[in-house]
């Protein structure tokens, strides 16, 4: 027979059902909104240039940084005209996923 | 040439390849953990039944001095033998002989006894232990790859294939496991992946150990590449051995039946489900119950566990059965669990083996990961594969069948051709809590005791809809039978089920949604 194990509550259509829960289920991440103003790594690599400094206002499509990966030199633009507020990485850092690298006002 | 000097040379030569790579490099695989190839074959095959073939076969690379090495049997082994009685085709990599890496005439070796498998309609089982394709030889060892994968994917749903992952498998070398039917993994032995921890590291700068990105228990417990989990090699065989006599030949043929037995007396049926629905039991102490010896094979335990799929046997014919787990996230359908079962039922029917669904389930899981991960098309599989099956399909509905799980878990509507269900089952379009609040939503909201008139609503959603006796009114049940009564109403089902014959209209194939 099956081991006794603690178990947790989990509610489908307001029902709430004693169960256990899968390590999946444990480890995922709750959604976030996507929030322009924050600029993350889309891919992991190397920042090899940064076009932009703190203070600095720019305009749609302006180059803010280069982001290596995959022996591919992408050019990550500004998807808005606003105004940098910080710069997170610096030249030759080597950055993850969905890591933050610029903040704009 | 004398006889005798005719077989002294026969025997130099033999005693020569058999030894692969040498006692060296025999004695570092033994270090490992790990047993030689030809020591791996003689185990898991019955004694004395092992037929070598090709043991004499060279490579024909010159590039890079490869002309002057010699490569013993091009590093696998290769040929026919019998598992309890049960004849195979198998082949394993040898990792003593150059890594057991793939040069061409290696993977000629595995597509010629591939061929003879499909041939004589015999099950094929691959030993995998392999540093990957041989580089000296360039694209003729990518081709060899590609006609292995060919050759697997011509054979799906022909012959049972299995793959046993001894060792590295890794780069294109992982997709000829992945398209076979069952993939066996030891732990600590067992590795698999496309890109290794090397160039992840050179490429992303993440670093993981060989073991956390693709070892045996990732592969059983994440990624649900493999079917099986054992701790050695020898607990990988026993496997192995049990799970052929539960399929068989190939596609023209039925398993063989076996002596029938009873349940042991220990699982005692009528006690296994909670009478509260909201509580949990273990759905495979139930399929213990019922199935004979109370012996159930399970496959991909430890991988989406909110479902349970496996072999089992009723009257000693072999069943597939497949039941949703109220113990692990209340037996919900997502993504996983959609794919596991709905490729599990695939085989069966490729194989003639009768389906059997045990339901219980509230439903699809709620949430932004699943629908992001694209649950719409994975749960579409599990739609996909019960509807496209031809072979005897029997659903017991044991508590909840709720909204698109009901339809989803084998119902009449995608062809169940039996579909019994317990004095406790609930089929309806929701749980009555969350149906009461939608129905009687504005009656609640106006009420001076919102709590006390829904709850007074809940009570009469459930005492009217709560029940299998509406889905029997419309015939969408055959029958409402007792626990007790279950064992004997599927014997009887499968049994009456032997010749059924059912025509789908001709094409090439369906477009599932993979």
């Amino acid at each position: 027979m099956s081991d006794e194990k603690k178990t947790q509550r989990l509610v489908i259509d307001d029902t709430p059902y004693e169960t256990r829960y899968t390590r999946k289920f444990e480890q995922r991440k709750p959604w976030q909104p996507p929030d322009p103003r924050r600029v993350l790594a889309f891919i992991p690599g190397s920042i090899i240039e940064i076009n932009v400094e703190p203070g600095q206002r720019v305009r749609w499509g302006d180059s803010l940084l280069i982001l290596e990966a995959m022996k591919m030199k992408n050019d990550v633009t500004a998807a808005q005209d606003s105004v940098v507020k910080a710069v997170h990485v610096k030249k030759g850092d080597k950055v993850m996923k969905n890591q933050l690298l610029i903040e704009f006002e | 040439m004398s006889i005798a000097s005719q077989m002294l040379e026969y025997f130099r030569r033999k005693s020569k390849a058999i030894l692969g790579g040498g006692e060296k490099a025999i004695e570092k695989q033994v270090s490992l953990g790990k047993l030689t190839a030809r020591d791996r074959i003689t185990t898991l095959l019955d004694q004395e039944s092992f037929h070598e073939y090709d043991l004499f076969v060279e490579h024909k690379c010159s590039d890079f001095n490869m002309d002057k090495k010699q490569l013993p049997a091009d590093g696998v082994i290769t040929g026919t033998g019998k598992i309890s009685g049960f004849p195979i085709c198998v082949y394993a990599q040898d990792f003593t002989v150059a890594g057991g890496s793939l040069g061409l005439m290696h993977a000629r070796k595995i597509t010629k006894i591939m061929d003879h498998a499909m041939k004589l309609g015999l099950p094929l089982i691959g030993i995998n232990d392999s540093g990957g394709a041989r580089i000296q030889e360039g694209v003729n060892s990518l081709a060899g790859y590609g006609e292995i994968f060919f050759r697997n994917t011509q054979a799906s749903g022909v012959i049972p294939q299995i793959s046993v992952i001894l060792g590295p498998c890794a780069g294109g070398a992982v997709y000829s496991p992945a398209l076979t039917d069952f993939v066996f993994v030891v732990d600590k032995i067992s590795k698999m992946f496309i890109t290794g921890p090397e160039v992840i590291k050179t490429v992303l700068g993440e670093e993981i150990s060989m073991e956390e990105l693709g070892g045996a228990r990732v592969q059983t417990e994440i990624s649900g590449n493999a079917h099986f989990f054992a701790h050695t090699e020898e607990e990988c065989f026993e496997q192995i051995k049990k799970l052929v006599t539960f399929i068989p030949w190939n596609n023209r043929k039925r398993p063989d039946p076996f002596p029938p037995k009873p349940p042991k007396p220990e699982y005692d049926i009528d006690s296994i489900i909670p009478v509260n629905p909201r509580q949990p039991y273990d759905v495979r102490d139930l399929i213990r119950g019922i199935c004979d010896d109370s012996d159930f094979f399970e496959i991909q335990e430890h991988w989406a566990a909110n479902i349970v799929i496996g072999f089992a046997r009723l009257n000693g014919e072999t069943v597939g059965v497949v039941g949703n787990q109220p113990l692990v996230l209340a037996g919900v359908l997502d993504v996983d669990s959609s794919d596991k079962a709905a490729r599990f039922i695939r085989f069966c029917d490729a194989f003639n083996i009768p389906l059997i669904t045990f339901v219980d389930l509230p439903g699809y899981l709620p949430g932004v990961d699943q629908e992001h991960a694209g649950v719409i098309r994975h749960g579409a599989k599990i739609l996909y594969a019960y509807s496209e099956a031809t072979v005897p399909k029997v659903t017991v509905i044991l508590r909840k069948a709720y909204g698109g799980g009901y339809i989803a878990m084998c119902s009449r509507h995608l062809g169940a051709d039996f579909v019994f269900a317990w004095p406790s089952a609930e089929i309806a379009v929701m749980g009555p809590e969350g149906a009461a609040n939608i129905i009687f939503r504005n009656e609640i909201a106006k009420a001076d005791d919102p709590d006390a008139v829904r709850q007074q609503k809940v009570l009469e959603y459930t005492e009217k809809f709560a029940n299998p006796y509406i889905a029997a009114a419309n015939g969408h049940v055959d029958a409402v039978i007792g626990p007790t009564e279950t064992r004997d109403f599927l014997i009887h089902a499968i049994e009456i089920s032997r010749s059924k014959t059912e025509l789908r209209p001709e094409r090439k194939h369906g477009i599932p949604p993979f």
